[in-house]
């Protein structure tokens, strides 16, 4: 499989009819609020500069209206930029032609959406093909190897089934299937599970999980569920009024947030189940047991109690030793809800 | 004080030299280009002869057996088919066959042409609103301009006869499956449309996979009032010597035949209802996906 390097530079977006005339004023740094009341322009995104990691996935998270949806169609130019650059494989994504473009947007993206977006007259074979017939595939191709991704998400015996005739989370399966059908690297999912009940929410973040460890792509997630974010992000850029106000792995937005804005957002968050003992792991050794870095705090915490001295070694994947965390240390991680860090990130 | 009493008016003599600088250069027009025109229209022609001939020297078992099959194969139901049947046997056995065999013809070759002309238009109409800027007060204009004002110019370029008559039902009949084409692409889902573009598709591939099959339920119902709107014409069309249903209609206005008019006009509905059934039934099988097939 082909890897697509991808990076936002400088992207701007301004919703009017005057879009461009505006930019000047917002890299002056007008701000949302003042260019809607004075010159009844939307500020959709406001520079915005993202390397995303390769064959990882990157969590776009904010809550509605901070422009994520606007962002990630910037990347297969579903909606057009005002100013910038999104640069996949040295390509300027925003100076394709028409034709590039399409070409770009059959052998690199494919796409998840919030409300499925299925083709209601055709059946779940049909629906996962789809990306294949548009690039011409012989249909008898493109039929088996829909059946290979049906059979992936666990669809089988329902090919001949129409959209209208399946759950929600039935639904959003053919949509996976179908985007992943296309075999392109990047995969780009416009809160793909917002819409699905918890329990199913939870199914499909698993088979997505799965897939990933699988096939490796380049996923690009959108959502305004920090759980969500959480448990399948392992990069995660936060995005309010269509700026990025932080971006970092997720142990770094829980115990480094930005602002009063992420710490407020993060508080609900069950810090036990989230942060692993390498973000709180100090220089030295001592004579407890060893755990592994990548422990997450409620687990470390029965080891450490058990512990002696309440201190344990901290080991890494390979097994070398690179540090120590100690009681007291795992309880106030635990328990850190104010920003009392932040000065560091600043 | 005249002012205020009488509302500026061009005067009688300007008015009269500018509607006959108008009616004269129209006759000179007329009389310059009708052959002309008139040869453009021939291969319509022929074809309505053709089929209006074809109906009638048809054996009407024949026809009858035709009924029967397109009006099952549209609707699905033995009930309508039979239906469908029984009227055509009483209409004919009341002596309208061959003029029900007129009528049909026309309403078909009027139908075929409103198709093949109002659903490219609505296309076009549907993917740049320039041109539905530029359509859209043409269609109102033909929807509600008095039938006779276009009557009159149409029958001096080509005289009485079919075309004209075919003609005249085509410009009334045609703006219902324009409108509902355009209507129907536009109302097509954004997100599915976004589904589309997000995979590569071209303008056509979205076209003819997406939008036209999500838009037929509406290009359906367009199509349906086409057929309705031509039927409802009929009558009007015989004043321009157009063969059929409509002939001894107006015989009957003329010389208070109330029998004549009532039988003849009952034909008229009863197609109208057939057709109405047989298109609607049809339209709804279109949507079936919408439900689902059978519901586990």
């Amino acid at each position: 499989m082909s890897d697509a390097k991808l990076q936002i530079n400088n992207l701007y977006k301004i919703f009017g009819p005057k879009a461009k005339k505006f930019v000047p004023l917002v890299k002056e740094g007008i701000s949302k609020q003042e260019l809607l009341d004075s010159y009844n322009h939307v500020l959709g995104l406001n520079n915005i500069n993202l390397t995303i990691p390769q064959q990882k996935v990157q969590v776009i998270m904010g809550l509605s209206g901070s422009g994520k949806s606007t962002l990630i169609r910037h990347i297969n130019r579903l909606i057009e930029p005002t100013s910038g650059e999104v640069i996949v494989d040295n390509k300027n994504v925003l100076e394709m032609s028409q034709t590039e473009l399409r070409e770009f947007r059959r052998k690199k993206t494919s796409m998840v959406f919030q409300k499925f977006a299925l083709l209601p007259h055709k059946t779940v074979s049909q629906n996962v093909a789809y990306g294949l017939t548009i690039q011409g595939v012989h249909e008898a191709q493109a039929k088996e190897s829909s059946h290979i991704w049906i059979e992936k998400v666990g669809l089988s015996g329902f090919e001949g089934h129409f959209p209208a005739q399946l759950s929600g989370g039935m639904q959003q399966r053919v949509g996976l299937a179908r985007a992943l059908a296309t075999d392109a690297p990047i995969l780009l999912m416009d809160e793909a599970f917002s819409a699905l009940d918890p329990l199913i929410r939870t199914d499909m973040q698993d088979i997505l999980l799965d897939l990933q460890n699988e096939l490796q792509k380049t996923i690009i997630f959108i959502t305004h569920d920090l759980d969500e974010a959480l448990r399948i992000g392992d990069n995660i850029a936060i995005l309010r009024d269509g700026k990025v106000i932080q971006e970092g792995n997720p142990q770094e937005i829980i115990m480094t947030p930005a602002d009063d804005y992420i710490s407020d957002f993060i508080k609900d968050v069950n810090r036990g189940k989230v942060i692993r003992i390498k973000s709180i792991v100090t220089k030295g050794s001592c004579r407890g047991p060893n755990l592994i870095s990548s422990l997450t705090l409620e687990n470390a915490l029965k080891e450490l109690n058990k512990s002696k001295t309440k201190e344990c070694n901290v080991i890494d994947e390979g097994g070398k030793k690179i540090g120590k965390v100690s009681l007291d240390s795992a309880i106030d991680a635990l328990l850190k809800t104010n920003v009392s860090t932040n000065e560091r990130y600043k | 004080m005249d002012f205020w009493t009488e509302i500026p008016s061009l005067g009688k003599r300007d008015l009269r030299d500018l509607k006959k600088g108008i009616d004269s250069a129209f006759r000179g027009f007329s009389r310059e280009y009708g052959d002309n025109i008139e040869a453009f229209f021939d291969p319509l022609y022929y074809f309505l002869v053709w089929l209006e001939k074809l109906l009638i020297a048809a054996p009407w078992p024949i026809i009858l057996f035709a009924v029967a099959g397109l009006s099952y194969l549209g609707s699905k139901s033995w009930k309508l088919a039979l239906g469908s049947v029984l009227s055509f046997v009483v209409i004919g056995y009341f002596g309208m066959w061959k003029d029900m065999m007129a009528t049909i013809s026309l309403i078909s070759v009027a139908t075929i042409i409103c198709i093949a002309i109002g659903i490219p238009v609505g296309i076009l109409m549907s993917r740049y609103d320039r041109v539905q800027g530029a359509i859209t007060p043409i269609l109102d204009l033909m929807q509600t301009i008095p039938i006779f004002v276009y009557l009159l110019p149409v029958v001096m370029l080509l005289g009485i006869g079919r075309v004209p008559g075919l003609i005249a039902v085509c410009v009334y009949a045609l703006p219902p499956v324009i409108r509902l084409t355009n209507l129907g692409i536009r109302l097509v889902d954004k997100e599915i449309l976004e589904a589309a573009d997000s995979f590569g598709s071209s303008y056509r591939q979205k076209l003819f996979d997406v939008q036209i099959p999500l838009a037929l339920p509406n290009i359906f119902a367009g199509v349906n009032q086409t057929i309705m709107m031509a039927l409802a014409m009929v009558v009007i069309a015989s004043m321009i010597g157009v063969k059929g249903l409509g002939m001894p209609v107006l015989q009957a206005i003329q010389n208070q035949y109330l029998t004549l008019g009532l039988m003849n006009g009952l034909a008229i509905v009863a197609l109208a209802i057939i057709f109405d059934r047989v298109s609607q039934r049809y339209g709804k099988r279109l949507q079936a996906h919408r439900y689902g097939k059978d519901h586990e």
